[in-house]
């Protein structure tokens, strides 16, 4: 127990140390579930466009007169 | 419809969407490591105490903020010169990213500076020009929405990103050019690392970690990103085909 309590005290630089931490944690993880959302919803978006398309399948790339 | 356009999307939406899974394990892992490495395995500095494990979080987020921009100007260089449709979709997907770690460069600096040096902040030319990096960041991605066309806007952002690329070395060598407050290189430097393998290895590790996660965030942002132009495609089509048929709606 002792041994957590000085670990969290951070040598007295408690107040600065898991601030920093804490924030890089909230703010990678934030971007990163943000990505991933905004990626689900468009590519439900997408789906959803792709799907009230009556003519023309979807084609694989078919020409293949990429230079 | 562009073929030309999609071509490489196409090739890569299937790339990414295969290599995704690994990289993103990969720097969960890596950081999992590199933060109790940091946290657990590290001593405190002789001089700065635990403050120094700021550092485990303040040097790669710095690191991360120059080395995204650097991608950036690199594709937006790319993007203007051989117009490789991938080119300025993967600068466009940076930059959220890099802004990101630029502002925690930055919080996390000033964390670390209280203690240290007395005060959150100083006007000295690493923290300033790491100011306007954060700036330039922000305007990029202001310009990108503000102007409708993606074309259009493409191409201001790509040359707004390559004038501002000049931050990058003022960034580098300011501890050099100017009396900072700022500490000197420690790691990259002519005669290799100062630092003891008891915090390089932490921090090098953190580093991998942070630009593994750089790369999962960017594929994810990269192909929402062409989704949004193939719904943006879709949707103008639509219109078009409406327009010239004038036949009703089927559903």
């Amino acid at each position: 127990m002792e041994r957590i309590v000085t670990f969290l005290e951070m040598g007295g630089h408690a107040a600065y140390v898991w601030p920093a931490l804490i924030l890089t944690a909230l703010v990678l993880t934030l971007l990163a579930v943000h990505s991933l959302r905004q990626l689900g919803a468009r590519e439900a978006e997408l789906a959803t466009l792709e799907r009230e398309r009556p003519r023309r399948r979807r084609g694989q790339g078919g020409s293949g007169d990429d230079a | 419809m562009n073929l030309h356009f999609l071509a490489n999307p196409t090739r890569f939406q299937r790339w990414a969407g295969a290599i995704l899974p690994w990289v993103a394990t990969l720097a969960a892992l890596t950081l999992g490591l590199g933060l109790w490495l940091g946290l657990f395995v590290a001593p405190p500095d002789y001089q700065q105490g635990d403050t120094v494990r700021i550092m485990f979080v303040h040097v790669p987020s710095a690191w991360m903020g120059l080395f995204v921009y650097t991608g950036m100007a690199s594709a937006s260089a790319v993007a203007l010169i051989w117009k490789h449709p991938l080119a300025d979709v993967a600068a466009k997907a940076s930059a959220p990213i890099g802004a990101c770690f630029t502002f925690l460069a930055l919080v996390t600096g000033s964390l670390w500076g209280k203690p240290m040096w007395g005060a959150w902040w100083v006007w000295d030319a690493r923290l300033t020009s790491m100011l306007v990096l954060l700036f330039l960041y922000l305007g990029y991605m202001a310009l990108w929405d503000a102007v409708e066309d993606p074309a259009r806007a493409g191409k201001a952002a790509a040359i707004l990103c390559l004038v501002g690329a000049v931050d990058i070395p003022v960034i580098k060598f300011s501890v050099d050019w100017w009396n900072t407050l700022h500490q000197p290189a420690s790691v990259v430097r002519l005669g290799g690392p100062t630092i003891h393998a008891s915090i390089l290895v932490p921090l090098l590790t953190m580093i991998v970690g942070f630009t593994l996660y750089y790369l999962t965030v960017l594929i994810v942002r990269m192909r929402a990103e062409l989704a949004a132009r193939r719904v943006q495609a879709l949707r103008q089509a639509r219109v078009a085909s409406r327009e010239s048929t004038l036949a009703p709606e089927a559903g």
